[in-house]
């Protein structure tokens, strides 16, 4: 794999032509350019018009109708609410289990190695496999192993998915992000030096103290990174919910994404699907700002 | 697994020389309890694989069953053409992320100016432009330009997915390579280029298969991009595995047999970059 990338990259122009530094950087700028920021502004031209493909001649400006339409919508501004509580569900469930096992795993014992790649499974799978097993085999409400495993503690078997949509995609999109979480989070313990630990026990620091007072203002950049780069990713979720819900019942658990998948590719309303993805983009650069303020502190560029 | 850095399990205090404390072996048995859990319905999927569709639905669950590989082989036909595309997109879209972010890695972490943090920067903004924000446009120009359903829409859009990825990664690894080799380099004459091909890039050859695993599980696992700009022909595993999300006919038995075939590939890969895994996964801010 490794010797892929340096044959493909050898046919660069040489003979005539000299590479210089900067001249090396255009191409993946370029590249760039055209496929994110050229696409985006066209989609923020779609978005002032109407403009569905099913009559793809007429096409009216209509100014900030569709952005309206969006805002004004119970419907619409629940979709908006459903991005919210999903993420920051999420986000503080898989900070609070993250960071548990994270701790948990900051121990030296057998088999280390091989719990911490146990754990870390569920972040590589992919999310329809997520989504299609868990509606599937363990959340059908007849014969899947949770409604089994309710059934025989006592209670009624239940259907998650049409019961507790929000909270079930929760518990999936969950299950599948506390190991970013905990890898992040671990990592930023183990640069916690050791003599700052055993400093604050020969002071006589309760363990509840030496987390407080040793352990969290340490771990704070690793918290940032976390937070920040999940919020940018859970706002993002498609495939879970496109696999297990549909985005339903009803709207219950439509987010950003499948309501502009919807928009776009069931109702061919470009217009409408072009104002939604545009807000998407704002929303999740107003975080992203954040992020890139907190990464750049910690990078130089040619630093040594 | 082997796949523990041995440095990595030194760092941590123990809390007491002598044996393992009652506390010690208590949480122990905590951690390895919340991986079964962790880990069960994955374990359950795979074990689903081997099952008879009859014991696959069964209630109450069978635990105890005689494995036949009969789902894998009926999963194969459908599995292989999605395998193909998948395979294609992914190491398509990693080789074409590394021509063009090679260069650039190289130029900024060798050759860093004022304006080299800004370019970055702007790199990695790109990331934080959700896939819906360019979607509409890039299918109706896929749509006159012939790519939809092809391997190179895919490559085309997996590859603006992994080079921000490739480029900071690889310019963290490149900024590693002390300044000296290269100035012992001029000293003899070389020029930019042999800089590049005789120097940096033979020396950040682990970082190159690092950040390339990386990238070709994030294609490997990419949903929308798949779903919106495929239907058949090019269709990778995720439009594939898509096909099971009804529970009609309740396959589930081959559908785990497909799943695995699907996740398998990417849990091995992940298992071997995992340390690398969180330096990419942070872009570099938490090491």
């Amino acid at each position: 794999m490794t010797a892929v990338p340096i044959s493909a990259t050898a046919p660069k122009p040489k003979g005539g032509f000299k590479i210089t530094p900067s001249v090396m950087i255009w191409p993946a700028m370029l590249y760039l350019i055209l496929t994110t920021q050229v696409p985006f502004f066209m989609t923020i031209y779609y978005s002032f018009f109407r403009y569905n493909l099913v009559e793809p001649d007429r096409r009216p400006f209509i100014g900030f109708s569709n952005y309206l339409g969006l805002l004004t919508d119970s419907d619409n501004l629940k979709v908006l609410l459903n991005s919210m509580i999903l993420t920051a569900g999420t986000l503080v469930l898989t900070l609070i289990l993250g960071g548990g096992l994270a701790l948990l795993l900051n121990r030296t014992f057998p088999g280390r190695g091989f719990v911490r790649s146990v754990l870390m499974s569920s972040f590589l799978i992919m999310p329809l496999v997520t989504a299609v097993v868990f509606k599937n085999m363990l959340l059908n409400p007849v014969f899947g192993f949770f409604s089994w495993l309710v059934k025989s503690l006592g209670g009624t078997p239940i259907d998650f998915l049409s019961a507790y949509p929000m909270a079930t995609i929760i518990g999936m999109v969950t299950w599948e992000w506390t190991p970013f979480a905990m890898l992040i989070l671990l990592t930023g313990l183990q640069s916690l030096p050791d003599d700052q630990i055993e400093a604050a026990r020969l002071d006589g620091a309760s363990p509840l103290q030496e987390f407080r007072y040793v352990v969290l203002p340490h771990w704070t950049q690793a918290l940032e990174v976390v937070v920040l780069l999940e919020t940018i990713n859970v706002l993002q979720v498609f495939g879970e919910i496109y696999a297990s819900t549909s985005g339903g019942p009803g709207v219950a658990t439509t987010n950003l994404p499948y309501f502009i998948y919807q928009k776009a590719f069931a109702e061919y309303n470009i217009g409408v699907a072009s104002a939604a993805g545009v807000i998407t983009v704002i929303l999740t650069n107003i975080l992203a700002i954040f992020l890139l303020r907190m990464i750049s502190k910690n990078v130089s560029p040619g630093g040594h | 697994m082997t796949t523990l850095p041995s440095q990595q399990a030194v760092t941590v205090a123990p809390k007491k020389k002598g044996g393992p404390s009652t506390s010690g072996i208590l949480l122990t048995a905590l951690t390895y309890l919340l991986a079964f859990l962790f880990f069960f319905p994955l374990l359950w999927m795979a074990l689903a694989a081997f099952k008879t569709e009859a014991q696959a639905f069964a209630v109450p669950p069978v635990f105890a069953f005689t494995p036949i590989t009969e789902n894998f082989q009926n999963a194969l036909p459908a599995y292989g053409v999605a395998l193909r595309n998948s395979l294609i997109a992914a190491i398509g879209s990693t080789v074409l992320a590394f021509v063009l972010g090679l260069p650039a890695a190289f130029a900024l972490a060798v050759y860093p100016t004022k304006r080299s943090k800004g370019v970055l920067t702007w790199m990695l903004s790109t990331k934080f432009m959700p896939a819906v924000g360019v979607i509409v446009p890039l299918y109706l120009l896929f749509r006159d330009l012939g790519l939809l359903d092809t391997w190179w829409g895919l490559i085309i859009m997996y590859t603006t997915m992994n080079l921000p990825l490739v480029v900071w990664m690889m310019h963290s690894y490149m900024t590693e390579i002390p300044q000296a080799i290269y100035e012992a380099a001029r000293v003899d004459g070389a020029n930019v280029a042999k800089e590049f091909f005789g120097i940096a890039l033979p020396l950040s050859l682990p970082g190159i298969s690092a950040t390339a695993l990386l990238a070709i599980i994030f294609a490997w696992n990419e949903v929308f991009f798949a779903l919106n700009l495929t239907t058949t022909d090019a269709a990778p595993l995720s439009v594939f595995i898509s096909t099971f999300k009804t529970s009609r006919g309740l396959f589930w038995a081959q559908m785990s047999a497909a799943a695995v075939l699907t996740v398998l590939p990417v849990l091995i890969f992940g298992w071997i970059a995992q340390r690398q895994l969180v330096r990419g996964l942070s872009f570099g801010a938490v090491k």
